[in-house]
Order: C-alpha cells, then structure tokens, then sequence
C-alpha cells in the first residue's frame, strides 16, 4: 500500500508540471502582467518592468524561473494588490475550507440519509418523493437557487415578521468584530445550503444504488434467513457495505471542491478560492491564476488518490499492485 | 420514479439486446432481411420509451419551448429589447405576465429570445462534442497504443483543473462572442463522450462479429462505422442529451459570473446575472422566471436522458 501510494505521487509531478505549464503560458498569452504600466507614456517603465519579469525570454525560460522560485516557496506578488499571493490563497483557502467541511459534512448524512430509506423503501411513496427531489436538485442551477434562497429565506421572513435581523445572513462568513457562534452559524446557512443542493442529490441516488445492490446481495439474505432482525441485517450487513462506494465519491468530489465553489463565494461573497479567482481574473492578476491553477490542481489530484486508498482500505478485497 | 422493473414484454424477450449488433453482422449475406429486425428493435425501443411517462412528457416541454423561444418573433408580445423608459419596472400582470425591468422591457418577450441563445449554445455545444469526442474515443479505443495513450493522458490532465476555469480564462482571452462560446465549451466537453465511446470500443472490438467482419474483408473505417459504432449507440445518445443540460448548465453559470454572452444578446443565466442586485428589492421577481426556464429546460432534459437510458439498456438498473 505504502509503495502504491509513493508510486502515485510521483506519477502526480509530471501531470502537475504539465498542467502547470500549459495554464502558464495560456496565461501568459492571456494577460499582460505590464497592462497596467500603459497608461504611463514612458515606454521605458514599461521595458525596464518587461526586464524585470522577464518576460522577453523565452516562454519554457520564464516557467523554469517561476517553477523554481515556486517550489522555494516564493510565489511572486499579486500584480493587482502587491500582496504576497501564498499569503492570499492561504487566506482563500481557510474560508473555502469552512465551507467544504460543512458543506460535505451535511450533505453526506443527508444523502446516506436519503439513500438508505429510498432503498430500503424502494417504490414507497416516500422513496418516489425523494428520487423525484433529488432529480429536481440536480437540475438545479445553483446560482438560481442561492438567489431564491436569500429572497425567501433571508428577506422575506424578515419583513413578514417583523424582525429585526434577519433569520440568516448572506454576505460573508461573520459580521464585523462578531465571533460569536450564532453569528458564524447564521453566516453559514445559506452558503451550505446553496453546495449541499448542488452536491447531495447525486450523492443520495449514488447511495440508493449502492444500498439496493447491497440488499439483494447474497449475505443479506443469508443475514435474513437467519432470522436477524430487520434493523440488524440493514445497519450491520447492508449499510456497511453500502457505504464503500459512497466515500470514494465523496472524496473525489470534495476534491473538485476546492476550486469549483465560484458561484457559492461570488453570491454570498465569501472571500474564499473562488471569488479570489474571479478577482484576478477580471484584472489579469496572472501570478495569482497561475497559482490558483496549481493549488486547485494538487488538491485534486491528492482527493483522488485519497478516494483509491480509502476504497483499498474500506474494501479489503481490493489490492493496489 | 424511472426504476421501475416492468414485468419483460414477450417481445422483448426475444428479442436479444444486442440486436443491432446481429443486425449489422446478417448484413454480410443477407442484405435484404436487415430492414426488418432493425424496424422491430426501433419499435422496442419507442415503446420501453413510451413506459418513462417523465420522459415523455418531458419532450412536449422541450418542444414547446423550442417552439415559443424559435417562434419568439412572432408569438412575443413585445419586439426584442423594446425598451419603454416611461414605464419603468412593473410587477408581474396581465398585461406584462412577467412583469417589467427598469428599461421597461417585457420580460416574457425578452426570455423568449434569450432562450434562442441558451438553446441553440446548448444544442450546439452537445452535438460537437459528442461528434468530436464519438470520433477520437472510437479511434483511440479501436487503434490503441500512442493514440489511446494520447487521449487518456490528455483528458487525465483536464480533469485535474476546474473546467469553470479554463473556460473563464478562455472566454477571456477568444472574446464572448456567441460561436466563440460554443467552440470553447465544447473543446472542453468531447473528453468525456471520448472517454466513454473509447471504453465500450475497447469491449466490443473483441467480439466474434468484429473477428468475423474482418475475416470476410471489411476495412478498418468499415468495422468502426458499420459494425462497432452502431453498439454503442445507446450510451452515445444518452450522454449527447445529458450534455445539452451540461452546456445550458455551464453556459449559464458562465453568464452568471460575467464571462457568458455579452449585451445586447441575452441568455438566461446573462438575465440573471442582470437581476442579482434586485434581490431584497421590490423588483425580485426578475429573478424568479429566467432560473424557472432554466430549471425546467434542464430537468427536462435530464428526464429524457433517463429514459433515453431505460430504453436504450432495459436490463440496466440503478
């Protein structure tokens, strides 16, 4: 197991040179990092900031600098606040951390929720209510649904009761110079929400699948046959089993989380990875995408590599050469 | 809602699954007998279709909307952009059923044909990716070696970036014109169908009929078109319509976040976008109907894939 893992990381180094590399120079051809220096007439800034970015050299050159000072530790300054960009992303990345923990954390229960009564139900009336919603939450544009949520949830309420805050709030994660748990958890419930819709309703068909599959396997109905208690041949042989699939595409997905939360952030502005995308995309702020790109992609590709030890081992059967 | 296991119809069980594959393999001698069983295997088809009531249903919205959206020059009430600055915003009524924005613009009128846009970039954007990615997946599966290594690593190195960003970046950097749009969200979107085609190619290739295909002199173009493509038709189909959601879905979502369709053309996710500020306003209902359109096209959508999927693979169960 140990050597399968090492061997994937460093399977890992080349896909992320390349992926890295390509986004470098589509990035480089994308933005001008000296656009902003234009406005001054001096043709020599412009040349003497060219110079010191080097970019008149050739394009594998600049990868190699920047690669170079990237695995130093040294990613370069933000070209739209200065700021040094590892202290931005580490930044970004705590709050979309939140956001994923909680995010992923109830989306999981509810779907194993979900997944396991369908099943077990199958063809009840509940369960075609529930294939039904989650069908609907799939279709959902979650942009539409984090506006309809502030409006119905957040504002509305507020004037049919009169009330003086509103139920939850919908900018950022806490109010100014508020750390209180209520405020944070008020902060927090429309932004999960708004992920949990876009997330739970695949994850909840995924585990009714895997649970029907589970409860026509053999074991269950020798667990039956034995006379087990229904609850018992569920939760102790059907559930278990059925949770294996279940946790590999967990983790492949909260992998994608990472960079894939852009219209969560943008409407409830949540300073995290993905409004810091968008920020330094509408400036062509490239050492920020450029490391965005890099981070998002580690992150991706460690979940993948997580879901295939994790499905090793939850499922001994399963032997990584 | 869609698994429901009906009881198999005698026909069915006659006929083989696979009877398109017997189909093109009789072709070799007895030519003028295809017509017949591909006709039956069609009917099959059409009635396990008819059983997904979801499904059907779901077609006559997708027709209608079509149908209104295409149509929107004459069925509109109100010309393309009228604007009526006199007027102003107006809560939804019986003159204008979706109300009015500050421009005084119908809204009905104006989702019509911003659905022109949304569905033609997603009708568009499945059909080239599924062309595209049918093609490559059925080359690399067929011929192996550097071709297939050559897409699977190509497509191994896009799914470790967020496409909503090398879209946006895109976008940035070809322009926001509506046939840029296409063409850079369906660069992106043949790997999966790729991936997918590629696999069944790989299972199929080593069938008897292929072997007996070859023996009897059929060239390589001739298999994969005649012999192996038309077996894996029924994934092909359902992901090409899946895809349309997928393109609405990301067109959208791109508009929402200002890398979409510019002004003047609309989409409905640029009407959105449009009409975040008014939400805690008195004019949120500009939000309400274009993620309805949205909404419905894409369930719409779905629906038929599913029972695109019944149909196609009786046996399948989820």
């Amino acid at each position: 197991m140990l050597t399968y893992v090492g061997r994937r990381i460093l399977f890992s180094i080349p896909v992320l040179v390349i992926a890295s590399f390509l986004l470098f120079g589509f990035v480089r051809a994308t933005f001008d990092p000296t656009a902003r220096l234009r406005s001054s007439r001096d043709p020599q800034t412009i040349q003497r900031a060219r110079d010191e970015l080097g970019l008149d050299k050739p394009l594998v050159i600049q990868y190699r600098d920047w690669a170079t000072d990237f695995v130093r530790g040294d990613w370069g300054k933000s070209s739209r606040t200065n700021e040094r960009v590892t202290a931005m992303i580490r930044r970004s990345l705590w709050a979309t951390i939140q956001l994923i923990v909680w995010g992923v954390l109830i989306s999981a229960i509810i779907a194993i929720a979900v997944g396991v009564y369908s099943a077990v139900r199958q063809y009840s009336i509940g369960d075609y209510l529930l294939t039904g919603a989650s069908f609907a939450g799939l279709s959902m544009p979650p942009f539409w649904f984090g506006l309809i949520a502030i409006q119905f949830l957040a504002i509305y309420p507020r004037g049919w009761f009169n009330l003086a805050h509103p139920w939850f709030y919908f900018v950022g994660l806490h109010s100014t110079g508020s750390h209180s748990i209520g405020d944070y958890i008020r902060h927090l419930v429309l932004p999960v929400m708004t992920l949990t819709v876009q997330i739970v309703a695949s994850w909840s068909r995924y585990e009714r699948a895997a649970m029907l599959d589970a409860l026509s396997a053999d074991y269950v109905r020798t667990a039956k046959a034995k006379g087990l208690p229904p609850h018992k041949v569920i939760f102790r042989h059907a559930f278990r089993n059925a949770l294996v699939p279940l946790v590999t595409v967990i983790a492949l997905d909260a992998g994608a989380l990472f960079g894939g939360l852009l219209i969560t952030e943008k409407i409830f502005s949540v300073p995290g990875m993905g409004s810091l995308f968008l920020n330094s995309l509408l400036t062509g702020d490239a050492p920020v995408l450029v490391a965005w790109t890099v981070v998002t992609a580690s992150f991706i590709i460690a979940f993948n590599l997580l879901a295939d030890v994790l499905y090793g081992v939850l499922d001994p059967r399963i032997r990584y050469s | 809602m869609t698994d429901d296991v009906e009881p198999p119809h005698p026909a069915e069980q006659v006929a083989p699954t696979h009877g398109v594959s017997q189909a093109a393999g009789v072709d070799l001698e007895l030519q003028g007998e295809v017509e017949p069983v591909v006709r039956a295997q069609w009917q099959l088809f059409l009635r396990r279709f008819v059983h997904h009531k979801m499904a059907v249903l779901s077609i006559v919205v997708l027709v209608l909307l079509f149908v209104v959206c295409f149509g929107a020059r004459w069925i509109a009430p109100f010309p393309k952009n009228h604007q009526d600055l006199l007027l102003g915003p107006v809560r939804p009524g019986r003159k204008h059923w979706f109300g009015t924005d500050e421009l005084g613009r119908d809204q009905l009128s104006e989702l019509l044909f911003a659905g022109q846009i949304t569905l033609k970039i997603g009708v568009a954007v499945a059909l080239i990716s599924t062309l595209v990615g049918t093609a490559l997946g059925a080359l690399a599966g067929y011929f192996g070696r550097w071709a297939d290594q050559l897409l699977m690593r190509l497509t191994d190195l896009f799914l470790v970036v967020p496409a909503i960003a090398i879209l946006a970046i895109a976008i940035k950097k070809f322009g926001n014109h509506d046939s840029t749009i296409i063409f850079v969200l369906a660069a992106l979107g043949w790997m999966y169908i790729a991936r997918i085609v590629r696999a069944q190619v790989l299972s199929i290739k080593e069938k008897e009929f292929v072997d007996a295909a070859r023996a009897s002199g059929a060239s390589n173009a001739r298999i994969i078109v005649r012999h192996i493509l038309p077996n894996t038709i029924g994934p092909i189909v359902v992901n090409a319509t899946l895809g349309i959601a997928a393109a609405v879905v990301t067109e959208s979502t791109l508009s929402f976040l200002g890398f979409g369709v510019q002004p003047p053309t609309t989409s409905w996710g640029r009407m959105l976008a449009d009409a975040e500020g008014t939400v805690g306003t008195d004019k949120a209902y500009l939000i309400y109907f274009p993620g309805l359109f949205l909404l419905i096209t894409i369930l719409a959508v779905n629906y038929i894939g599913d029972g695109l999927r019944d149909a196609f693979d009786p046996q399948a169960k989820r």
